[in-house]
């Protein structure tokens, strides 16, 4: 499985903003602690800022803060806002036929179950594994 | 796991009396009335003969909250011992207040009593809350592929 480089980049900001609800952060300590063009980073937050998910703080010191609710909001919330995971008519199966439908099938079963795993798991389920990492 | 919840409540072994409350939260949920259903369950996992086999209830003074229920299955699949959860239920009006984490825990300390070391279940992957729910337990995709495939009538072709 691999997400878009845009969605990782989001994926980080939601859950670095979560896990300390009411701080503010910048679009640069976020690309610098992973590596990220500021740049990029920005666009995301500006689409991550849109959809509600955080909000930015003007001013000196100003950046953004976390504004979902971490037991609602779901990978999956996150994730649609840059890509889409699902399975198109075509993949299921549509008018191919053969190996080419075999093959789409599999494909099919593949995003369901992604999906499935994405929507299940809440920003604060994730930042409650990252905890139990970090102290494992 | 979290083991959070209302103070007065209890978490104990199902008794017969218990049933009629446990099919009505059962029917409030799933919408399909199981006749005879839960007295048989109750005789398979509510007997409390078999040690390896849980049927509690959340009690709060008398009204029954929710249930689990499940049993340690041996060398299944392939696995050693391990404890499995078939049903988690609890009220929709009593939700969000730590009574599914409660019940969870009971289950779980009973397997380890039993010195198991996972608990596993498995459920419909279109049933996001309790998906959430076992997931904000800390329960992880288990290396396990659940596969199926249409019978058809007697006599027809293997799949």
């Amino acid at each position: 499985m691999k997400l878009q480089k845009n969605t990782l980049f989001a994926l980080y900001s939601v859950l670095e903003s979560a896990a300390s609800p009411g701080r503010q952060f910048s679009a640069g300590e976020v690309a610098r602690k992973y590596g990220i063009s500021p740049h990029h980073l920005a666009k995301v937050l500006r689409t991550l800022g849109r959809a509600g998910l955080v909000e930015s703080v003007r001013g000196v010191g100003g950046g953004y803060r976390f504004a979902g609710n971490a037991k609602r909001l779901t990978l999956m919330d996150v994730i649609q806002l840059f890509e889409t995971i699902h399975t198109p008519a075509a993949r299921r199966g549509g008018r191919r036929a053969g190996v080419e439908r075999g093959v789409a099938t599999i494909l099919s079963e593949i995003d369901e179950i992604a999906k499935a795993t994405f929507q299940s798991i809440s920003i604060a389920t994730m930042l409650k594994l990252v905890g139990r990492q970090r102290s494992g | 796991m979290s083991a959070t919840g209302p103070a007065a409540l209890r978490v104990r072994s199902v008794r017969a009396g218990d049933l009629e409350q446990v099919a009505a939260i059962d029917l409030e949920i799933t919408r399909q009335p199981k006749p005879g259903y839960w007295a048989q369950i109750h005789r398979r996992y509510g007997s409390g003969r078999r040690q390896e086999r849980f049927f509690l209830v959340a009690d709060a003074g008398g009204r029954i909250e929710g249930f689990v229920i499940g049993e340690v299955r041996d060398w299944e699949f392939g696995s050693p011992p391990c404890g499995w959860v078939f049903a988690i239920s609890v009220r929709p009006k009593t939700r969000q207040a730590g009574v599914g984490s409660r019940l969870l825990e009971a289950i779980c300390e009973g397997f380890r009593r039993l010195r198991v070391a996972k608990v596993r279940t498995m459920l419909s992957r279109d049933n996001q809350l309790i998906l959430s729910f076992f997931r904000s337990q800390g329960m992880m995709a288990a290396p396990f592929i659940p596969l199926e495939a249409d019978l058809g009538p007697p006599g027809a072709a293997a799949p």
